[in-house]
């Protein structure tokens, strides 16, 4: 047998187990960008492939997680150039889901920690996410997003600005109010007072 | 009432208020790492490692085949 397609053999399967590892952090990292399980899932889906038809590409022994996660990031914003019509549907059911509770057995807070992160510019939910959750430096996250450090650490101060003060106003209405005017008028206050670029 | 004026300068009015905007901003930062670990120990949806099977099986060169992917499940579909 030869030894070379042995190694190749070997080099896939490990490729193979440590996508698979993965799935998890990019099933989570497609939900804080969705918002909507289903669609989160395919996207993550559609990622994982891509990696996977991209395995001879990738470098054995560098951060795996970070180029998936990369992979996944550029997945979603090509789907939503495709359909900008789709993202426009998706922000107004953001909106409607103000109102609505998802689900009731989840607690309240995180509840309304989940729809306020809906209503973040996405380039600054993803920031926080990478680096708030995802367990990643301001570096990686950078790389992450093709965007400067500094611009990172930007977008994450003006992110928990903005959650604080959506958090602090109450959050949101169930009453049926426009909850949706409400809160862009809180994020566009948080804004100014962060001092936008 | 109670304030001396050689105290005022060292406890600025601000301070008490970032504090708490800190231990907020703490919660916050909690919570939100619970937000995403609670997906990440979700079960995986079996439809993911599917896919991942049907491409490998499509990727696998023919002649490393017999070789290589050791047991061709007989029973399932």
């Amino acid at each position: 047998m030869n030894p070379r397609a042995d190694m190749e053999v070997a080099a896939e399967d490990r490729f193979r187990n440590d996508l698979v590892s993965l799935i998890p952090q990019l099933r989570a990292f497609a939900r804080t960008l969705c918002g909507e399980a289903a669609a989160a899932d395919d996207l993550a889906q559609d990622a994982m492939m891509k990696a996977w038809d991209a395995r001879s590409s990738y470098q054995m022994g560098t951060n795996m997680k970070a180029w998936t996660f990369m992979i996944l990031r550029n997945q979603f914003y090509s789907d939503k150039r495709r359909s900008w019509r789709q993202t426009q549907l998706d922000q107004e059911a953001a909106e409607r889901t103000l109102v609505a509770v998802d689900d009731p057995a989840s607690p309240l807070a995180l509840d309304e920690l989940r729809q306020a992160l809906k209503m973040l510019p996405s380039e600054q939910r993803e920031a926080l996410v990478l680096v708030g959750a995802g367990g990643f430096a301001y570096e990686e996250a950078a790389a992450i997003c093709a965007c400067a450090v500094g611009t990172v650490k930007s977008r994450v101060s003006r992110a928990r600005r903005a959650l604080l003060a959506v958090l602090e106003a109450g959050g949101y209405d169930r009453d049926g109010a426009p909850a949706g005017d409400a809160m862009r008028s809180i994020l566009a206050d948080a804004e100014r007072l962060s001092g936008s670029r | 009432m109670t304030d001396t004026p050689d105290r005022k300068p060292r406890r600025r009015p601000g301070e008490p208020d970032v504090e708490e905007a800190r231990l907020r901003q703490q919660a916050i930062g909690v919570k939100l790492r619970q937000l995403f670990n609670d997906v990440v120990n979700e079960p995986v949806p079996d439809e993911f490692l599917e896919i991942l099977r049907r491409a490998d099986e499509k990727s696998a060169p023919p002649s490393a085949v017999g070789a290589a992917s050791g047991s061709p499940t007989g029973d399932c579909d």
